[in-house]
C-alpha cells in the first residue's frame, strides 16, 4: 500500500514540536553535525588519505541525491564542479525562494523546523570548505525569515554556528536575505545577482557556472532548502543506506505539494518512484480522489512550468520484463511512477514535486490564461523573446477568455511560444512556453472550438448590427 | 516632509550592511526595512540608500521599479493581497478578491492594487503565495489568511476595523 515516509517532515506536524532549538536537540538534532564534526580522515587501501570532508561530499555522491528545487541535477555532482583551486572563497545559498506555483514545501520546513535546514547547511558548508552562506528566502515569507533570524541566533548562542564551531576551529556565518517578489529569482543566476543587489538578470552560461563564477564572481553553491535537508539524513543514515529509499536513480524521499481539484489536498513526503501519479491524486492516504461526480481531466506534474499531462494519455516507457529483457511498453499516466526518469520520459518533468489536478469542469483556455499571465508578469524582460511572447501568450489567452477570440488563436499560440523556447539566457522561456504548447497541443479542439464560436457570435453580431444600421 | 531616519533604524542598518563582502548586497535589505517605515520608498529613500551603500541613486531606483513588493507611493494602512495564481483560482480566489473590493468600496474591474480614499485599505491581487494547498491564500500585511472565503474576508475585514 502507498504510504507517507517522512524523513524530512518527520516531526513537523506532531503535537507540541516546535521550532526552537530545544525541541529539535530533543528530537536528536544537531548530533548529525557532532557526528561529522568528530570524525576523522580515512585510509584508503593505496595508502591515500580522505579528509572527513572529502569523505562527506563523496557520500552525498553515493546517495544519488538529486536536487529538490525543480532539475533534479545531482547533488554529488553538483558540488564536485566547485572551483577549489581558484584561491577565492566558496560561498553557499540556500535557494528558499519557493516560488513555482503549486509547490508550498519549502513553507513547511522553513516555518516548523527551521534547525533542520541550518543543520543541513553547516554540514554541506562544512564539506565544501564554505565560511559565508545566505538564505534567500522569498520577500513574502516575513515570518518565516524572523523565525530563521531567531533560529541562527540560539545556533550561535549554542556554538553550532560562529566561530570555532564546535571546538572545531571552523568558522561559519549564516545570514537571511529577503528578495521582494520576484520570480525569477528562483532561477539560480538571477538569484546571484539579487544576492548582489542587483536587478535579478540571470547570466548567461558560459561562462557564469556558480561553481565557477558565481555570487561576487566566486565559485558557488545554490541548493534548494529541502535538499540541504536530505544532507542531513545522508549524515545519519549514511549515504549507502539513503540510497536505498526510493528507486534506483531517484533516491530518497520527496516531498510532493498536491493542489488543484482533489478532496484532500497538502504536502505527502513519500520514498521517490514509490507512489504513481494515480495513487497521489486517488489514494486514501494522498489526494483521496476528485469531487463527487468529477472526472479527471489533466494533470500539471511538477509545477506550472512542466508540461501538463492529459487524463487518458499513453506514454511509451522502458521495462524489464519478466525474462530480465528490455522491452517497451504502453503506460498509463495514472500509472507513471511519480519520479525524476518517468516523468522526463512522459516528456515532462516532476519539477519543484508540485502536483496540479484539474476535473472535467474546468476550462483549458482559462487555466492556460492563469499560468500564462504569471509568466507574462515575472518575465524579468532581459531578453526580447520572452519579455514580448509572453505577454502576446498572456494576451491572447485573455481575448479568448473574454470573448473577442480567434480559432486561429491556437495556431498562434503556439507560434510564439516556439519562438521562446531554447532562445533565452535562462530557462524561464521554457518555463513560459511548456505550458502553452502542451496545453494547446493536447487541448487543441477546446481552444479552436472556443475562438470559433467567439468569431461566430462576433459575425452574427455584426450581421445584425448591419442590418439594424442601413 | 523631511527624510529621516531614526537612529535605532540605522544602526540596525549599518549592522545589516556587516552580513556582505559588498555593501551594495544590503540594497534589498535596506528598501524592506525603509518601506516597513515610511510605508513606500520615496526618491529621498532611494538616495539616502544610495549614498549609504556608496551607489548612484540609480542603482537602487532600479530596485524599486523592478521588485513586486517595493512601493513609489503610500498604500492603505491594511494592504490586503490575495493570491490569484492556479491552485488559487481554482479555489476561488477570484470571488475573494472581489469580495473584498466590494466591501470597501473598490472598482472590482480595475487592475492593480487600488486604496480606498480613507487610506484605510488597499486590496490587489498578488501571484503565488506558496501555500497552493489551502487557497485561496490572503496575506494582510504580515498575517497570513488560509482557505478564505467571502464569510472570513468579512471576518478579516472586521478584524481590520478592531485596530
Amino acid at each position: 500500500m502507498p504510504q507517507e515516509h517522512r524523513l524530512i517532515l518527520r516531526h513537523t506536524d506532531a503535537p507540541g514540536y516546535a521550532p526552537d532549538i530545544e525541541c529539535y536537540q530533543r528530537h536528536g538534532g544537531y548530533e548529525a553535525l557532532r557526528k561529522a564534526l568528530a570524525s576523522s580522515p580515512k585510509e584508503l587501501p593505496d595508502g591515500k588519505k580522505i579528509s572527513p570532508q572529502e569523505q562527506l561530499r563523496e557520500d552525498v555522491k553515493l546517495s544519488g541525491l538529486r536536487g529538490r528545487g525543480g532539475a533534479g541535477f545531482s547533488c554529488g555532482i553538483k558540488w564536485s564542479l566547485v572551483d577549489r583551486r581558484s584561491g577565492k572563497p566558496i560561498y553557499l545559498i540556500c535557494n528558499a525562494d519557493e516560488s513555482e506555483p503549486g509547490t508550498f514545501k519549502d513553507r513547511q520546513i522553513l516555518y516548523k523546523d527551521p534547525h533542520q535546514l541550518i543543520e543541513g547547511m553547516i554540514l554541506s558548508c562544512w564539506a565544501n570548505d564554505v565560511r559565508l552562506a545566505y538564505i534567500y528566502i522569498r520577500g513574502e515569507f516575513p515570518a518565516g525569515a524572523k523565525i530563521l533570524n531567531g533560529a541562527l541566533k540560539e545556533a550561535r548562542a549554542k556554538g553550532f554556528l560562529g566561530k570555532n564551531i564546535l571546538g572545531t576551529g571552523y568558522d561559519l556565518e549564516i545570514y537571511v536575505h529577503r528578495g521582494a517578489g520576484a520570480y525569477i529569482c528562483g532561477e539560480e543566476t538571477g538569484l546571484i545577482e539579487s544576492l548582489e543587489g542587483k536587478r535579478a538578470y540571470p547570466r548567461i552560461k558560459p561562462p557564469y557556472f556558480p561553481a565557477v563564477l558565481g555570487l561576487y564572481m566566486c565559485p558557488t553553491i545554490v541548493n534548494n532548502v529541502e535538499t540541504l535537508c536530505a544532507v542531513k539524513h545522508i549524515v545519519t543514515m549514511g549515504g549507502a543506506e539513503f540510497a536505498r529509499l526510493g528507486t534506483p536513480n531517484n533516491t530518497g524521499t520527496r516531498i510532493v505539494s498536491l493542489s488543484g481539484d482533489v478532496k484532500r489536498p497538502g504536502y505527502y513526503e513519500v520514498e521517490v518512484g514509490k507512489a504513481s501519479v494515480g495513487e497521489l491524486i486517488f489514494h486514501e492516504n494522498f489526494g483521496q480522489g476528485l469531487r463527487e461526480g468529477r472526472q479527471l481531466k489533466a494533470v500539471i506534474p511538477g509545477g506550472s512550468s512542466s508540461k501538463v499531462l492529459k487524463a487518458g494519455e499513453k506514454f511509451k516507457m522502458k521495462r524489464k520484463s519478466a525474462e530480465g529483457q528490455m522491452v517497451t511498453v504502453d503506460v498509463d499516466l495514472l500509472d507513471l511512477p511519480y519520479d525524476f526518469d518517468s516523468l522526463q520520459a512522459a516528456g515532462t518533468m516532476s519539477g519543484s514535486g508540485a502536483i496540479i489536478v484539474l476535473d472535467d469542469t474546468r476550462s483549458m483556455v482559462d487555466a492556460l490564461g492563469n499560468v500564462s499571465e504569471f509568466y507574462a508578469h515575472e518575465s524579468c524582460g532581459q531578453c526580447t523573446p520572452c519579455r514580448e511572447g509572453s505577454l502576446w501568450m498572456s494576451k491572447a489567452l485573455d481575448r479568448l477568455s473574454h470573448g473577442q477570440g480567434r480559432k486561429a488563436d491556437a495556431d498562434y499560440l503556439l507560434h510564439i511560444a516556439q519562438n521562446i523556447q531554447g532562445r533565452t539566457i535562462c530557462a524561464f522561456g521554457e518555463a513560459c512556453a511548456w505550458p502553452v504548447l502542451s496545453f494547446v497541443r493536447k487541448f487543441k479542439d477546446e481552444f479552436e472550438a472556443r475562438g470559433a464560436e467567439q468569431e461566430a457570435r462576433r459575425a452574427s453580431a455584426g450581421t445584425t448590427e448591419g442590418t439594424s444600421t442601413h | 516632509m523631511s527624510f529621516e531616519v531614526p537612529s535605532e533604524l540605522e544602526a540596525e542598518l549599518d549592522e545589516l550592511t556587516t552580513h556582505y563582502p559588498h555593501k551594495r548586497s544590503a540594497s534589498l535589505m535596506f528598501l524592506h526595512a525603509l518601506q516597513e517605515h515610511f510605508g513606500f520608498i520615496s526618491s529621498e529613500a532611494e538616495e539616502w540608500t544610495a549614498s549609504k551603500l556608496g551607489l548612484q541613486p540609480i542603482n537602487v531606483h532600479e530596485l524599486v521599479t523592478f521588485y513586486p513588493m517595493f512601493r513609489q507611493e503610500p498604500l492603505g494602512r491594511h494592504q490586503i493581497k490575495v493570491c490569484r495564481t492556479l491552485s488559487c483560482a481554482l479555489a476561488g480566489a477570484k470571488v475573494v478578491r472581489d469580495a473584498f473590493c466590494h466591501k470597501v468600496g473598490l472598482d472590482l474591474h480595475k487592475h492593480g492594487p487600488q486604496t480606498t480614499p480613507d487610506g484605510l485599505y488597499t486590496v490587489e491581487f498578488v501571484e503565488c503565495l506558496a501555500s497552493c494547498g489551502t487557497g485561496p491564500v490572503v496575506m494582510v500585511n504580515e498575517a497570513f489568511h488560509e482557505h478564505v472565503t467571502v464569510e472570513k474576508a468579512e471576518q478579516i475585514l472586521a478584524g481590520c476595523r478592531g485596530n
